[in-house]
């Protein structure tokens, strides 16, 4: 089940901290792709990058509501389009 | 709606996503009226009640929480399975529910319905349970069960399961819906193409799960143009909601901006440990000195000339009550560990410990099993069933009996509290005794993670699957919920020793006593004592084995009780409590196993059989080795064979005999 996003929009990871985004879809394979969208990553969701860990990883993400803890090379697979 | 015939028990399932309340609703419908695992702790398998409506027992059933039915880890499978395929067994009769009570978090309304449209398409009786609406209406958001209804076509009824509100009324709903008996429609739709497929297949009998399946394994990108069209229906209810959802978080918000700070987490985070800890250690103190003397008295009056007598003194009460004197540490360990866990701070330790943990092929979500084996391994090992990579799984439960188990606890506590001298340092803040105990508890932790990077240099590297851990905003435990568990576990704590630790320690003693011995003409009660020990049936397999152990300083009473306690750690305490009380002879017994042990002597040097290089080795011992049938056959059964726990077995107390010795010969160095 693979999905190719073919823009140029940011990854979650490239977030800055309390930055907000939408995201466009979910890159790369397998397990954790369809994990991350049952989670809640599908196309249109509002996400924020609340902060790092202390010690840089992981990242704690506000998706539509909850909080989500979730690794940087993970959420390198989540492609977004940052908000003004 | 209602007749006057009683109804029939029915089976009510309870599932929903994590943290959403579902075993506190469990424990508001059932009370104590459930089937106790001996082991509390986070849902990994299914618990099951009785909830009592207008006099008929209805069996409710508490499954782990899951974020989907498509599972994605062990504890997932089990609730698919229950709902999708009715039960686990095929051979059985059919182990469905009558009706499933779908528990949905107010505050969090689009991921849980994402849930709550899955369980509809399973073909079995649904009612939600619009949960938490306490905290929704607080934060300002406005719930509405009847939009839930309307959308989801099936009966909502808010409750708020900490107070209790709402409680009967679910019952109600829920028997009345299993009654019923109506499958839910299906509410959400896919696009036109999809939807004709699944129109071509969907034969009214069948409930749509399996049609869904088969299409999901034929169509590669069908699964998210489902999970798309499930969550465009959540929509429907939520509503564009996001920025009220917030205000639910700003107490949260306020909190984590410390406990979660760069510099001030990890800080508080080695705090608050420490202060469990202390607590532990400290605190118990004058319960634990008041049982003692209870249980002595106890053992003196009953003590007498006839067998069953010294059995009922010297054997049963000796050797449990040795073990029941540490309850009270044992409360305060599991109100500590549950406080951690029931107010979320567990899950940002986890969030804070993901980084170091990954370069020992961990996860945050390992430190969860990992932090509940500190209490017992057992449910730490059950616990990894929430670790949806297997190879991450297998590492986090064959490190688990690594951990400080509360059964190390009486062990430690006994030999440090005779053997190491009560210095304080810093004002009396800091006492020796309270150090050498959080060594050996970092000396346990540091253990695990030696075992992890080795196993981790051995394997080769492979794909890895996600750590996503979910944050729930802190909660406040109700004190019902506390005294709950703490009744739970003081439970369990006596029940096991009730049972395992009785036995072994009547076993004991009657090793101990029997073959009976005549004394030497002349002998004092303490030398007929000391014959009759020597000549019985543990007092041979203790000679037996005593090369082993020399090296180490053990003399062959210490080793009678070391090979006891590979049934359960805090049975060496039992046992040495029924070898000292029958070695001593009953008149000079002294209620405190303490004083007898310090004053052991070796028969042929007159010295000290605990001098401190003994003591440390023998601690040690305790700190690494494998001694525990239950955590051997729960390894067992989790991993699907004898060969992990008997690699543990080898492994773990190989290491132990070797750091004993290395622990001693470097004391004797320093001048032990």
């Amino acid at each position: 089940m693979d999905g190719v996003i073919a823009d140029h929009s940011a990854t979650l990871d490239q977030l800055a901290t309390g930055e907000s985004a939408v995201v466009a879809g979910v890159n790369g394979a397998g397990l954790s792709r369809r994990r991350l969208l049952e989670m809640g990553f599908v196309q249109g969701t509002p996400v924020r990058l609340v902060r790092r860990a202390p010690l840089g990883d992981p990242l704690e993400l506000d998706v539509a509501g909850y909080r989500l803890s979730l690794r940087g090379e993970v959420a390198a697979h989540i492609h977004v389009r940052r908000r003004g | 709606m209602h007749t006057d015939a009683p109804a029939r028990p029915r089976r009510i399932a309870l599932v929903g996503n994590p943290n959403v309340g579902k075993t506190t609703l469990f424990n508001r419908l059932t009370g104590l009226r459930q089937k106790v695992g001996n082991f509390p702790g986070v849902t990994v398998e299914r618990k099951v009640g009785h909830a009592r409506l207008r006099g008929v027992d209805h069996e409710v059933i508490d499954l782990p929480g899951s974020y989907s039915l498509v599972a994605d880890a062990i504890d997932e499978e089990i609730v698919a399975k229950l709902l999708c395929e009715g039960g686990d067994d095929p051979a059985h009769r059919c182990d469905c529910p009558d009706v499933v009570v779908v528990v949905i978090d107010a505050g969090n309304l689009r991921r849980n319905l994402f849930f709550l449209s899955e369980v509809l398409d399973t073909g079995l009786p649904v009612v939600v349970a619009l949960n938490m609406v306490d905290e929704a209406q607080r934060a300002g958001i406005a719930i509405d069960a009847r939009a839930i209804e309307r959308v989801s076509g099936v009966p909502c009824v808010e409750t708020v399961a900490r107070r209790g509100e709402g409680i009967e009324r679910l019952l109600e709903r829920a028997v009345e819906a299993a009654e019923r008996g109506v499958a839910p429609s299906r509410r959400w739709r896919l696009p036109p193409e999809d939807e004709q497929r699944l129109g071509a297949r969907i034969d009214g009998a069948q409930p749509r799960w399996k049609e869904l399946q088969a299409l999901r394994a034929e169509q590669p990108d069908f699964r998210q143009r489902e999970i798309e069209a499930r969550y465009r229906w959540a929509a429907t209810a939520t509503g564009p909601d996001v920025q009220r959802a917030a205000a639910l978080r700003r107490r949260s918000d306020r909190i984590d901006r410390w406990l979660l700070h760069p510099v001030i987490g990890p800080l508080a985070f080695v705090l608050i440990m420490g202060l469990l800890f202390q607590a532990v250690f400290t605190w118990a103190v004058p319960a634990m000195d008041l049982l003692e003397q209870g249980i002595g008295q106890l053992a003196d009056a009953v003590r007498g000339p006839a067998l069953w007598q010294r059995l009922l003194a010297d054997g049963a009460i000796a050797g449990v009550g040795a073990v029941v004197v540490f309850l009270p540490q044992i409360l305060i360990l599991f109100l500590g560990l549950g406080l951690l866990e029931d107010t979320g701070y567990l899950t940002r330790a986890a969030f804070i410990v993901d980084r170091p943990l990954k370069a020992l092929g961990l996860s945050g979500r390992a430190f969860i099993p990992l932090m509940s084996s500190f209490a017992c391994a057992v449910p730490g090992v059950m616990a990894a069933r929430a670790i949806p990579d297997p190879r991450e799984r297998w590492l986090t439960i064959f490190i688990a009996p690594l951990m400080t188990c509360s059964a190390r606890l009486p062990v430690y506590a006994l030999l440090i509290a005779a053997f190491i001298p009560d210095h304080r340092y810093l004002g009396g803040l800091v006492g020796l005794q309270g150090l050498v105990l959080l060594a050996l508890y970092l000396a346990g932790m540091a253990a695990a993670a030696g075992f992890a990077l080795l196993v981790e240099r051995w394997r080769s590297p492979g794909p890895r699957l996600h750590g996503m851990l979910e944050l729930p905003p802190y909660r406040l435990p109700t004190a019902r919920t506390v005294a709950l568990r703490l009744k739970l576990r003081a439970g369990a704590f006596l029940t096991r020793a009730g049972k395992l630790i009785f036995l072994a320690s009547v076993l004991m003693w009657a090793l101990t006593t029997f073959p009976q011995t005549a004394p030497p003409p002349g002998a004092s009660a303490e030398e007929a004592a000391a014959v009759q020990l020597e000549a019985s049936f543990a007092g041979q397999l203790g000679r037996l084995v005593e090369p082993v152990f020399r090296p180490l300083g053990f003399d062959w009473k210490i080793d009678v009780g070391l090979i006891s306690s590979f049934a359960a750690r805090e049975v060496f305490v039992g046992t040495m409590g029924v070898v000292y009380s029958v070695g001593e002879g009953a008149d000079e017994h002294s209620s405190s196993l303490r004083a007898a042990m310090a004053a052991q002597r070796h028969p042929d040097t007159g010295a000290p059989v605990y001098d401190l290089p003994t003591v440390l080795a023998l601690l040690a011992f305790y700190v690494l080795a494998l001694q525990c049938v239950s955590t051997i056959a729960i390894v067992a059964r989790e991993t699907g064979s004898w060969r992990t726990p008997a690699l543990q077995f080898v492994a773990f107390t190989g290491a132990a005999w070797i750091a004993a010795w290395l622990t001693r010969q470097i004391a004797i160095a320093l001048g032990g």
